[in-house]
């Protein structure tokens, strides 16, 4: 059996919750607009960005097709280097390895690098269970893990707290002597953090850490990061233990060429990020030399069988989705109660867990498709999407659950593909909403549709469709001889 | 079940599991017949100066100090660094040229510690140092990113990372212009030697803290680069 963690209230019910957490929106807000602009610059200086985005998709493309072929040549890479390779197929076998793995050396406490695999397969759980203590490295995770809670964005875990809440959890939970005099500036704050890790890197055993992308060709394993943690884990205990979801192949070295160049623009917005740590098992004399690789199914597979669903392994974890999403932007992470949030969740999680346990997934987004322009291994998340909702609609409708939103929802997504695909057909829908939404529309915004289209606005206020449209606007504009789409986006 | 049972298990299981998963790939297809259009730029078209300039441009930019000197400056540079940094205690790799050293080592003040993979300092050693001094791998102008491969005068991976400070000397013609270029000239070194890579691109940062970009939380909190024009007539 699979384990994620299941989400147990419904998107919406958690969303309402999140919407009316004013401080989470304002930093939501202000963080997804300031790494959306980043990333919109360096991209915008890569001419062949688009041939790096096919090429990553092309290349996901194949190692996916081939997965067991890719999984067996990375196994002997890495044992030819001198690592260990194990297979786990659900989360409470992967924990199991890791546990007497650590156990096998007889130590009591791990350091850890941020890794989104090892927080779905509730790792530091499984380890407190048996007495051992992972102490998280990135600023972010030892932050959330200090307040208890789970993170809320793939990239910046703590983005809902602000930094008097950062300095006030460090207060209550840091000893003393690292946060003597401490003031909310982050400079002093990321201080603090550097001298309570400072002791445990230098005298841990064990490390344990994810993985960005592995080798099958080489057997060389990759973490990419900024903050010098990883490669603090990655370099000083003697033992290293990776743990690696098995999408995360790529066949060749050469294919860096590509992920090295999308990873980091997509992802901080950055040209580069800070640091990247490649190693090929283990070197003599230089770094850990004991290292095992775990390779983990825990519902990849199920998500592999699916033809349409099965792109959703491409993901490299940038969260550019995330970023780019009028949703998630609202919402923030916590409400998708789920690992992997945004887009990349909503697609993600109920097929790693089953649609049966996270059905209100899929619903969590409106289909605008910027998270699939901004995808830079071309993920068709809006496409993924509606097969999801259409899946969730079809076992609903057998258990004769049927809930009128959901159900009306298939007839509209049927209705919509129809207009959206055409654009003379979308111009003329669009000119026949403006009419007729006129008896709907209630203080600037739509709150309540009739007879059938009710359900779609009990959990949705609706925006009128605008007096004129984007494409009017373009088209007078040009006409005008107006600028170019740069100044647009401002 | 013993270890060796389960592990046998779960990977027969689980490549079983696989292909059952993709039984809409017909059996006759082989991986290479999946097409990987390489529609993207694998050389750069700049011209080497503009290269250089580019990476310096761009180290700067994420918050790197960048010097530019000729070889034959190369030990005096050093050591004005080490002077207006006060540091005393220096770590260097055992097989960086005595020639780079030359100036440091008429300074009584500053302490040179040589490292090797035979005879490594410890974690503590090189906590209490003010830095280290090395070379590099290569480095790419269009990310501002430095490369160590731990190979000649780099030494092995924790001493770039334990110390606090890294000087780091770059050759002119170490510098290549483009993603792909780094990635093809490392080949030998992954595919042969096996050996470890560090990508550098600016002192260690964070932004966790409301977005705010931080310098340095844990590997060394100022990096400082000396991109040297090589010299044909002088010997390093
Ligand atoms: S789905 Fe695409 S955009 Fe979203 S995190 Fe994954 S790779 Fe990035």
């Amino acid at each position: 059996m699979s384990t994620v963690y299941i989400p147990m209230l419904s998107f919406t019910d958690a969303a309402k919750t999140a919407l009316a957490d004013t401080q989470l929106r304002r930093n939501l807000g202000k963080a997804t607009q300031t790494i959306r602009t980043k990333r919109a610059e360096v991209v915008h200086e890569m001419e062949d960005w688009q041939g790096l985005r096919e090429a990553g998709r092309a290349i996901k493309e194949r190692t996916l097709r081939h997965l067991d072929h890719y999984l067996l040549e990375l196994e002997q890479s890495v044992q030819r280097a001198g690592g260990h390779v194990h297979w786990a197929r659900d989360a409470a076998e992967a924990c199991q390895i890791v546990t007497r793995l650590v156990q096998q050396h007889g130590t009591s406490e791990v350091v850890k690098v941020k890794s989104m695999t090892t927080e779905e397969i509730g790792l530091n759980e499984a380890l407190a269970e048996a007495q051992i203590t992972a102490f998280e490295t990135d600023l972010a995770e030892l932050i959330i893990q200090l307040a208890n809670e789970k993170s809320s964005h793939i990239l910046v875990p703590a983005i809902h707290k602000n930094r008097s809440e950062i300095r006030e959890i460090f207060l209550d939970n840091l000893a003393p002597e690292h946060v003597a005099g401490l003031t909310d500036v982050p400079a002093d704050l990321a201080r603090a953090a550097r001298s309570h890790l400072r002791q445990k890197f230098l005298s841990a055993k064990v490390a344990i850490s994810g993985a960005n992308f592995a080798v099958a060709e080489t057997g060389t394993v990759c973490v990419v990061e900024s903050e010098g943690n990883g490669r603090m884990c990655l370099t000083l205990p003697p033992v290293l233990i990776s743990v690696m979801g098995i999408e995360k192949l790529i066949p060749t070295w050469q294919d860096f060429e590509v992920f090295m160049q999308l990873l980091p623009r997509s992802s901080t917005g950055e040209r580069m990020n800070p640091y990247t740590t490649f190693w090929t098992g283990v070197a003599a004399s230089d770094g850990p030399q004991e290292f095992h690789l775990v390779l983990l199914d825990n519902g990849r597979i199920n998500t592999l069988a699916d033809e349409i669903g099965r792109q959703a392994l491409n993901c490299i974890r940038c969260s550019a989705c995330l970023n780019i999403c009028p949703v998630y932007e609202r919402t923030g992470g916590h409400a998708y109660n789920s690992v992997y949030p945004g887009p990349i969740g909503a697609i993600l999680t109920p097929q790693l867990v089953g649609t049966e346990h996270a059905a209100s997934l899929p619903f969590a987004s409106s289909l605008c498709g910027a998270c699939y322009e901004v995808c830079p291994v071309k993920i068709n998340i809006p496409e993924v999407l509606v097969h999801l909702r259409a899946k969730v609609v079809r076992q609903h409708q057998k258990e004769r659950r049927v809930h009128t939103y959901e159900y009306q929802e298939g007839v509209v997504m049927k209705a919509l593909s129809y207009i959206f695909s055409n654009r003379r057909r979308y111009e003329a829908a669009q000119r026949l909403a403006r009419i007729g939404q006129l008896p709907f529309v209630h203080g600037g915004k739509i709150d309540a549709l009739p007879g059938k289209l009710a359900g779609w606005t009990t959990v949705r206020d609706l925006r009128p469709v605008p007096q004129q449209s984007f494409r009017d606007w373009w088209r007078k504009r040009q006409a005008q001889g107006g600028s170019t789409a740069e100044g647009v986006r401002s | 079940m013993s270890d060796v049972q389960q592990i046998g298990d779960a990977r027969s299981t689980m490549l079983g599991q696989i292909r059952a998963a993709l039984r809409d790939v017909p059996p006759t297809e082989r991986p290479e017949d999946v097409p990987v259009a390489r529609d993207y730029q694998q050389h750069s078209t700049a011209a080497r100066e503009a290269i250089i300039e580019q990476f310096i441009e761009f180290t700067v930019d994420y918050k790197a100090i960048v010097h530019r000197v000729r070889e034959a400056e190369l030990a005096h540079e050093i050591a004005l660094i080490c002077q207006a940094r006060k540091l005393s205690r220096l770590i260097v790799p055992d097989d960086l040229p005595e020639a780079w050293l030359a100036e440091i080592k008429e300074r009584a003040e500053i302490d040179t510690r040589a490292d090797s993979r035979t005879d490594p300092l410890s974690n503590e050693n090189l906590d209490a140092s003010d830095g280290v001094l090395t070379g590099c791998a290569l480095a790419i102008a269009q990310t501002g990113t430095i490369i160590l491969d731990s190979g000649a005068y780099q030494g092995r991976r924790a001493i770039t990372l334990v110390p606090d400070y890294h000087l780091c000397v770059v050759f002119t013609d170490q510098i290549v212009g483009i993603v792909p270029e780094a990635i093809r000239a490392l080949h030998p070194t992954i595919v042969q030697e096996r050996r470890p890579l560090t990508f550098i691109s600016g002192p260690s940062a964070t932004s966790d803290i409301e977005l705010n970009r931080v310098e340095g939380v844990h590997g060394p909190r100022t990096l400082e680069v000396i991109v040297v024009e090589r010299d044909p007539a002088a010997t390093s």
